[in-house]
Parts: C-alpha cells; structure tokens; sequence
C-alpha cells in the first residue's frame, strides 16, 4: 500500500512516548545532533551577550529567534526525504524566481540588493543554501553514481545559475558557499579525481577572472589579508584588531565580559562576523577549541547520518549539508585569524542574526528527518 | 533504454560514497587543524605581543596638570587662586572635520567665530591627544545646551579644570600679573613634558615672572580608552588591575608678595580716574610695598579667556590699561632729581652748601639770549642749595649745572641707580636714560646732533631734555635717599612656599652697595631740604606736609610734555588735556626712621605738589597705621 505524503505525515510513530528516546524518536529528533547545536547555541549566546555589550534585550532577541528557528528544524524533521524530494525542483525553481525578483526589486541595504520584502524581509540567498544541494541530490537521485560526464555539465548549470544571480547581488561569500554546497554534492556522488583535479586546474584562470569582476572593496580584502599591515586603520584593521584580541586571549582567555578589544570597540564586527575573536579574547584558546569541537561533534554526527542514509538523495544532501557547515565554520575562523580574506560570513549559530539561523537548523532538521525515516530496506 | 532506469548498485554506490565521506572528513580535519594551529600560534606562541598590543590599544596615558600655586600678599591675603570651572574642550585626534565642527559650535554659540582661527592652529600644534580648549568657564546653561548636543560632537567634550582666579580683579592686574591661554609660541618656549596637560601660562607681572616656580610639574595617569581615545570608566577591576602605577602632579609653589593688599586698595584708589603709576618701597630691603599702574583692567579676563572683540577694546583704549606705567612707562623726571644733583654738587664741590644765588625766574647761558625759566615766573630770589631743593628753584640748578657738567650728572645719577634696569623680579622693566656724551654720540647719525651743547646740562639739572625714568626707578631712589645711598634691589616677591611641606623660603634682600658721598653732612642737608618740601615754611608742598603726625620727607617734579609719547590719535578735545605736564612726587617716612619711600606719577598732573603729593602722602598714612585719621 501506498500511502500518500500527506498520510505519511500523520502516520503513528514507533517507540514510545514514555522515555525520552522515544519521546525524540516519535517527534523525529536526533538527540546527539539535537544535543550539539543546543550547546553551541548556548554557548554562542554567552559569547554575544558579551560581545553585544551585555545588551540583554539583543540577547533576548537573538534567543527568540533561536526558538522560532527550533521550532522550524523541528518542522522540517517531519517531512520525510521522499516528500522533500518531491518537493525539490519546485522549491529550486521558485527559489530561482525569488533572486531575478530581488534583483529587479529587492530592497537595497549596506550597497546591495539582498532583501525582498513581502510582509517580512528575508534574503532569498538564505533558502538557495538549501534548495541548491538538494537539487543537485535530486537530479542525481535517479541518475547513475558515479555521475556521467554529461549530467556533470547540467548540474554545473544548475549550481552556476543561482550563484551568477546571488553574485550579482552582490554578496560574493553567498554565492561562493552556495556554489560550494553543490560542488560538495558532485564530489560525494563520486565525480572522478580526474575531473576534480581538471577543476582545479581550470580554477586558476577561474580565480583571475573572479578577480576581474571583483569590486574594489572585496580586491582590498584580499590584498589586505597578505600584508595588513599596509593600511592598519582602514581595510587591514579588522584583521589586526581580531589578531590582537585572540592572541591576547592566550590559553584561558581574559575572562567573561573582560575582553578589552571588544568592550573598548577596538573590535569590529564583534557581535557578527568577528564574534569569534571575542570568543577567543574571553576564554581563549581553552574557550575556541571547545566550541570547535562541538561543530566538530555536529558535522561528525551529520556525516555519520549521510553514512547510514538508505538512499542517494538523502545521503548525498545530508553530506553536502554538514560539509557545506564545516565551510562556514572554516571560512569564518580562517578569516577571523587572518588566514583567509574577509568575506561576509557569519560564525554559524553564534553570530547575531536571524535568517542564516533558521536556514542553518532547517538544515539540520533535514539531516533528522533523514535519519529517522530511514527505510529498514533499499527499496 | 530511457524507460528502463538504471539499474543502481546500492552496495557499491555506498561504498563509494563512504570513500567520498572519509576523504571528506580528512579533509575536515585538514581544515580545522588549519585553524586550530592559527590559534595555538596566535594564542601559545605570539600569546605575549598579541597581550601588549591589546594594552598599547586601551591604555592611554594622559598628563595631569598640576595644580598651579596660590599667590599671596605680605599677610597671607588670596591675590590669586584657583577655582572649579567646566571648559569646553576638544581633541583634534577624535573629531573627523574640525572646520565643520568649529562652525557647528559656532552656530549654538559655543565657539566664538573669531577665535576659530587660533583654535584651528593650536589643534594643530598641540601633542597627540592634548585637548584644546574651545571655551573657559562655561555657565550652567552652555553646559546644558551642549549636554544635550554632545552626540552630534564626538571629540567635543566639557571638562572639570581649575581656572585662574584673581579676587581683587583690577587692584593687582600688573603686579600680580595674568595667565593666559597657552598659545604657539608659548608651546615651543616651554617644556612640554612639564606642560603637557597645562591649558595657560602665566603672561605678564609675578605670573610670568614666577611661572617656573608657579607652575609645578605634570603627573601622569593611565587611562582605559575605547578605540576612538575617549576615556571609559572601567566597570571591572580586571580592566584596571595590569595598568601601570600613576604619577601625581607636583603642585606648584605658593607665593607671597612684600605687596600689601591695604596698602594697594590706598594707592590704587588714591590714583582712581587717573592715569599714572605709584610704587611704594620699603627702604631697608628693597620690598614693594604697593605697585599700581592706572588705568587698570581685569586679569580674569584673560584667564577666562574674552573675544576678540573685548580684547581689541583693551588694546586700543587711549588710556592704554594694560600697559604696566609702574615698571614701563618712562617719564622725563624734572626736578626730583634735585636731591640726588644737590650731591653730586656738592661732593663734586660744583657749590657748597653757603652758595646763594640770586633767582628772577630766568636763567641765560653766557652768550646767548636764550631764556632758561624757572617755574616761578618772578623768581624765588636769594636762594641757598636747601632752598632751591625745598622751593625747588630752577634758576639756582641752572647755574650750577654748567661746573657741575654733564659728566658728574651721569656719573651720580647712574650711582643711585638711573638709567638701567633695577631688575626687579618682574618681566619687562624698561631702563630709562640717563644722557651722557657718550650716549649722544652713539644715539644720533648726524655730526651736530652729536655733539653735546651746554644748554643740554641746563635742561638736564631739572631733570628735563633727554632723561626718562621709570615709577619704579623713582621709588627706589628715593629709597636709596631715605636710607642716606644704601641701595637695595627692588623686589615683589617675599617668599615661596612649598605647598606640601609648608616650608618657605625667604627671599633675601639683595643690597647693591651704597652710593658714597664722602660727607654725611651733605645727606643731612639735602635730606633736611626734603622734609622742609613737605613740612618746612616755605616747602613746595608744605599744604600736604603739614599737620601730619610724622615726620616726612619729599620731593616734587613737573615734567613737560615734549611731545605725545604714544602714536595714538587723539581728538582734538583730548589733545589740550593730553599736553599739560606729567605731575610727580617721590617721598618717604617716618622721616628719621624711614619705613616706606613712595613714587607718585600722574600723568598730564600738572602739578607735582599738588596733585601728585597727596596720592604719596595717603600712602604712607595707610602704610604708617594714620590712615583713616589722615583722610579726615
């Protein structure tokens, strides 16, 4: 028999509700990985109560919205792969219509066009974080593994197209990490190293002509990271700023709400992109290695679930998921330690602000869905 | 073929996507290790750099001026102090564009518009974060204007600071002197270590004179500052705990005046609507007892700070109240320099003390039908060497001038003192001149101007022709008179005082050495002819003399009016009155035991005796305890 999505949804959960594993098992919810982001995000708001000036009502804010993106990944969770994957094409489709819209008439913030305001203001690059792997999954879904020469072209068309349009925005850090989810997507399915390394090749000249188009500012950011030194009160001061408040940390950090570079505002960006330098500043080298090794926890589980994933959409979304959140860990704090220029990406689920916040846990409620509608059988 | 889909082998596709994952996962690793060898470099290795770029970042040090030192009169009376004031101040490293922000101030009427200028260039001068002040002594109501405007200032701020002080205003606006704003020259004469969060420096009389010993020396604190250099108010001791210890200012020394504040109140009121100076000396040291110089004008003023507008209306006024009379005005003498030629005659032997000559009012050199007048158009007849001093007889100095010569005239007159600097402890103290051949030639281009004529000796032995003197010069020799040529130097300042330790140190009279005359019957002569000016028969100001309860001594002068010393206009009202003689008088008492000697200069007086006298007589009433009794 069978059942259609709508009754799958509603359908009895096995296990009981009397013990919490079975409480998280009927609700769909993976403890481990529901434990990880948990403490990340707590931790995350200690850090932003400091690093917002212990501004509680920021703190509130951020909390509400962490609630509201809970409950989100707890919705997610509920619809099963199958459904999603149904789902996909129209989810890309329209997510591609929302960004032609945005550029035509988003609303303008900080020299670009990001926003679309339809009783509230999102940025439809937030749901094309999603809605790219799990196209990329779809169309491989049905296709051959390892992925022909052929369906590799067409994927690069539906990966390039999103990113050209987030690009033009512009918010280059977007587009690249959603480029990078997709990209993420063809290496898991078993795209030969020879293509790979092709790709590596052809990045070069790749690379010059992102140059080429690059704005001066974005140019400035990445001269700025081989020698800040050059201009330490404009472009170059981040960098230095956030080198001095995490060296300065040292092992254990100058303590809660201590750090002298973010409370006397030395520190740029500290309650967004640059929190993890506050982090680094207040509990040191102690404080950041503890965090990384949640995020390191929760990308160790979300892979574990890509492992134990019954079929090619949901494993290859559920790897390209937790990898494309170890590149925004890693892009992050290589750019908060100065190992990597200087693009807009916040420190994932500890940066103040809202929209990555639910995009990033509705991510995480796919990987839960995934895992607890594994199918006993390949079908 | 498109029906049939392809047949998948789940094991292997599994397998493969294992094999993807672990290299993902090495990668991962790769990755984070990355970033975890970032930090244990930055957090381990640099840990040490990293610490003191973060303190370099929120310590600032910033300069405490000290507390400037209180000056006193001789009994321990506030001359100037110190008092609370919020100033508007500025740091040139915090505000963007200073031009926008100075005329923004300008517009709620913080900021004067003429003094953006001066603003402009000592922000620009200053040191790194030195704040520059905008405006002195702001009103409760500035300050709460600008307190609800400050967001729209960043780099703008009001600050608690001491601000000069002087009670008494006018009375002691020369003596004491003023501070001033510090300006750019005075920044590159100055030690800017010691000055370096001083706002003002002392311009003029024992302020500038003493300002080393007035100012004090900086202290230093560490400041908590943000990333735009304003100070924080640290909320947690952590913040605090590493800073560096401070150092406290060292306040400057207290300063006490010979200067009586009564005394000053007397002269200065005595001299009231005039222009003109007094100056009082004690005898036996050489202490100013008074200093004024009239007209007058308030030193808060200055140390408050006033626009441009004020201070051109200081600077242009004709009557000149900021030029210090007592110490830079230079008057021709007339005749008291009688006394002092009367023994330079004698002790020359130009006369003696029987010698009379015959006064009828002129004098004429030989061979030459030049009139020399007396003051006394008819002549004051049959005169000996005290009646010329008493009556002060022109015609009986005329006569001896020409045995006496030019030379002995410089050579006594620059004994007691004349023609140089008494170097007093005060700034800008002009020389006078005592004429000589020497300076003649010296002093003028063409061959016949530099000649001496004999009818310059005539002019010269009352005190006439080239000769100027300062008051100060006046008082102090007619103290060198009264204490019969014992000369000491002139002084203002009495002792100073650590103002910790409380301990003072005493200024020591300096003594230049007497004026010897070889017989002290000739001091008992002309000394005599003095106290007979005031309280003889006959004296010139016997009116003033007369009656009192002490014994004095004096003498009066009346010098012409050559021509308009100052390059003023004049109107043409002011003009007559601007042209009648300057009135002087030099005078001391008790006459036997002689505590105080007195000059008075009125100018355009007229009349020494008359007009200049009495100013010298309530002088000494007040400083010899009669003086209220006497004013009745």
């Amino acid at each position: 028999m069978r059942l259609t999505d709508t009754q799958r949804l509603f359908a009895p959960k096995r296990g009981s509700i009397n013990s919490v594993s079975g409480l998280f098992r009927s609700l769909n919810i993976d403890g481990p990985l529901l434990g990880g982001l948990l403490l990340i995000c707590v931790f995350g708001l200690f850090v932003l109560y400091s690093a917002a000036g212990e501004n509680s009502r920021l703190i509130i804010n951020q909390a509400v919205r962490l609630g509201v993106a809970l409950v989100g990944m707890l919705v997610v969770a509920q619809l099963p792969p199958d459904f999603l994957r149904r789902w996909t094409p129209w989810a890309y489709v329209a997510g591609l219509l929302l960004l032609i819209l945005v550029l035509t008439k988003g609303d303008v913030g900080q020299g670009a066009r990001r926003w679309l305001d339809v009783g509230v203001r999102f940025q439809p690059s937030e749901a094309m974080k999603l809605a790219v792997p799990m196209m990329t999954a779809w169309f491989l879904h049905d296709r051959q593994i390892p992925p022909k020469f052929s369906h590799l072209a067409i994927i690069a068309v539906l990966i390039a197209v999103p990113t050209y349009l987030i690009a033009k925005q512009p918010d280059l850090g977007t587009s690249l990490l959603i480029a990078a989810s997709g990209i993420i997507v063809i290496m898991l399915a078993g795209m030969s190293f020879k293509i790979i390394f092709g790709m590596g090749v052809l990045a070069i000249p790749g690379a010059l002509a992102v140059w080429h188009f690059m704005l001066d500012y974005q140019k400035q950011r990445v001269l700025t990271l081989f020698n800040p030194d050059s201009d330490p009160l404009g472009a170059g001061y981040n960098i230095i700023q956030s080198k001095i408040a995490i060296g300065s940390g040292g092992l254990f950090g100058k303590g809660w709400t201590n750090g002298s570079q973010a409370h006397l505002e030395f520190l740029p960006e500290r309650h967004t992109d640059f929190i993890f330098a506050v982090l680094g500043e207040e509990f040191g080298l102690f404080g950041v290695l503890s965090l990384l090794a949640l995020y390191a926890f929760v990308i160790g589980r979300g892979l574990y679930i890509a492992v134990q994933a019954h079929d090619t959409y949901s494993r290859l979304l559920a790897g390209s998921i937790s990898l494309t959140f170890l590149v925004y860990v890693f892009v992050n704090t290589a750019m908060v330690t100065g190992l990597v220029p200087v693009v807009g990406v916040p420190l994932p689920l500890v940066s103040f602000g809202g929209t990555s916040m639910v995009t990033l846990l509705a991510g995480f409620g796919i990987l839960m869905s995934i895992h607890s509608h594994r199918k006993l059988l390949p079908h | 073929m498109r029906l049939l889909s392809p047949i998948k082998d789940h094991h292997s596709e599994r397998r493969l996507f294992i094999g993807r994952v672990i290299i993902a996962s090495v990668f991962s690793v790769i990755l984070l290790g990355l970033v975890i060898a970032r930090l244990v470099q930055l957090q381990v290795f640099d840990h040490e750099l990293f610490a003191e770029k973060s303190q370099g970042n929120r310590v600032r040090i910033e300069a405490v001026p000290p507390i400037r030192g209180l000056v006193f009169d001789r009994k321990g009376r506030v001359l100037a102090e110190n008092l609370p004031a919020y100033q508007l101040e500025l740091i040139p490293e915090q505000v963007d564009d200073i031009d926008d922000t100075l005329n923004r101030l300008a517009a709620i009427k913080l900021v004067d518009v003429d003094d953006i200028p001066r603003i402009k260039e000592l922000s620009l001068s200053g040191q790194q974060f030195k704040p520059v002040t905008l405006k002195f002594r702001l009103t409760d109501e500035e300050i709460a204007n600008f307190a609800i405007q400050r967001p729209r200032f960043p780099g703008v701020d009001f600050q608690p600071r001491l601000v000069r002080h002087y009670p008494h205003g006018a009375l002691f606006a020369h003596a004491v002197g003023y501070v001033g704003a510090l300006n750019t020259s005075d920044m590159q004469r100055l030690d800017s270590a010691r000055y370096a969060g001083t706002s003002h420096t002392g311009k003029t009389g024992v302020e500038s004179s003493f300002e080393d010993r007035l100012h004090g020396d900086a202290g230093f604190r560490h400041l908590i500052t943000n990333a735009r250099g304003r100070h924080v108010a640290a909320n947690t001791t952590e913040l605090l705990d590493s800073l560096p210890a401070d150092e406290a200012a060292a306040p400057g020394s207290n300063i006490y005046l010979s200067i009586d504040l009564d005394l000053q109140k007397v002269a200065s009121n005595a001299l009231e609507g005039r222009r003109g100076a007094v100056v009082a000396i004690d005898p036996r040291n050489g202490e100013i007892l008074a200093m004024v110089s009239a007209p007058s004008f308030d030193p808060n003023l200055f140390a408050v700070g006033m626009s441009t507008a004020e201070y051109a209306g200081l600077q242009n006024n004709p009557d000149r109240p900021l030029f210090n009379r007592a110490v830079r005005g230079t008057y021709p003498p007339g005749s008291t320099i009688k006394p002092m030629l009367a023994l330079a005659a004698l002790e020359t032997g130009a006369t003696n003390l029987t010698r009379k000559s015959v006064c009828i009012g002129y004098f004429q050199l030989e061979g030459n039908e030049h009139r020399y007048r007396d003051w006394k158009r008819e002549g004051h007849g049959p005169v000996d060497l005290h009646d010329a001093i008493s009556q002060s007889c022109d015609v009986y100095f005329y006569e001896i001038s020409g045995e006496l010569g030019i030379d002995n005239m410089h050579e006594y007159l620059t004994r007691f003192g004349l023609g140089a600097a008494t170097g007093i402890d005060v700034h800008g103290e002009r020389p006078g001149l005592v004429p000589s051949r020497e300076w003649k030639r010296r002093n003028f281009s063409d061959r016949d101007n530099q000649r001496w004529y004999n009818g310059e000796t005539v002019i010269a032995s009352i005190g006439q022709g080239f000769m100027l003197v300062t008051p100060l010069q006046l008082a102090s020799v007619v103290a060198t008179l009264s204490s019969r040529g014992d000369r000491y130097r002139p002084h203002l300042v009495a002792a100073v005082e650590d103002p910790l330790s409380g301990q003072r140190e005493i200024i020591e009279p300096e003594w230049l050495g007497n004026v010897t005359i070889g017989n002290e019957f000739y001091w008992d002569n002309v000394l005599e002819a003095m106290h007979d000016v005031m309280q003889g028969p006959r004296g010139s100001a016997r009116a003033v003399g007369r009656g009192a309860p002490y014994q004095m001594a004096g003498k009066s002068g009346t010098a012409q009016v050559v021509s308009i010393a100052q390059d003023e206009e004049y109107d043409e009202e002011e003009l007559e009155e601007r042209q009648r003689d300057h009135a002087l008088f030099i005078s001391f008492a008790p006459f036997d035991d002689p505590q105080i000697a007195v000059a008075v200069i009125v100018e355009n007086g007229s009349s020494g005796s008359g007009v200049a006298a009495p100013i010298a007589k309530a002088v000494m009433d007040e400083y010899l305890g009669y003086g209220d009794d006497a004013a009745n």
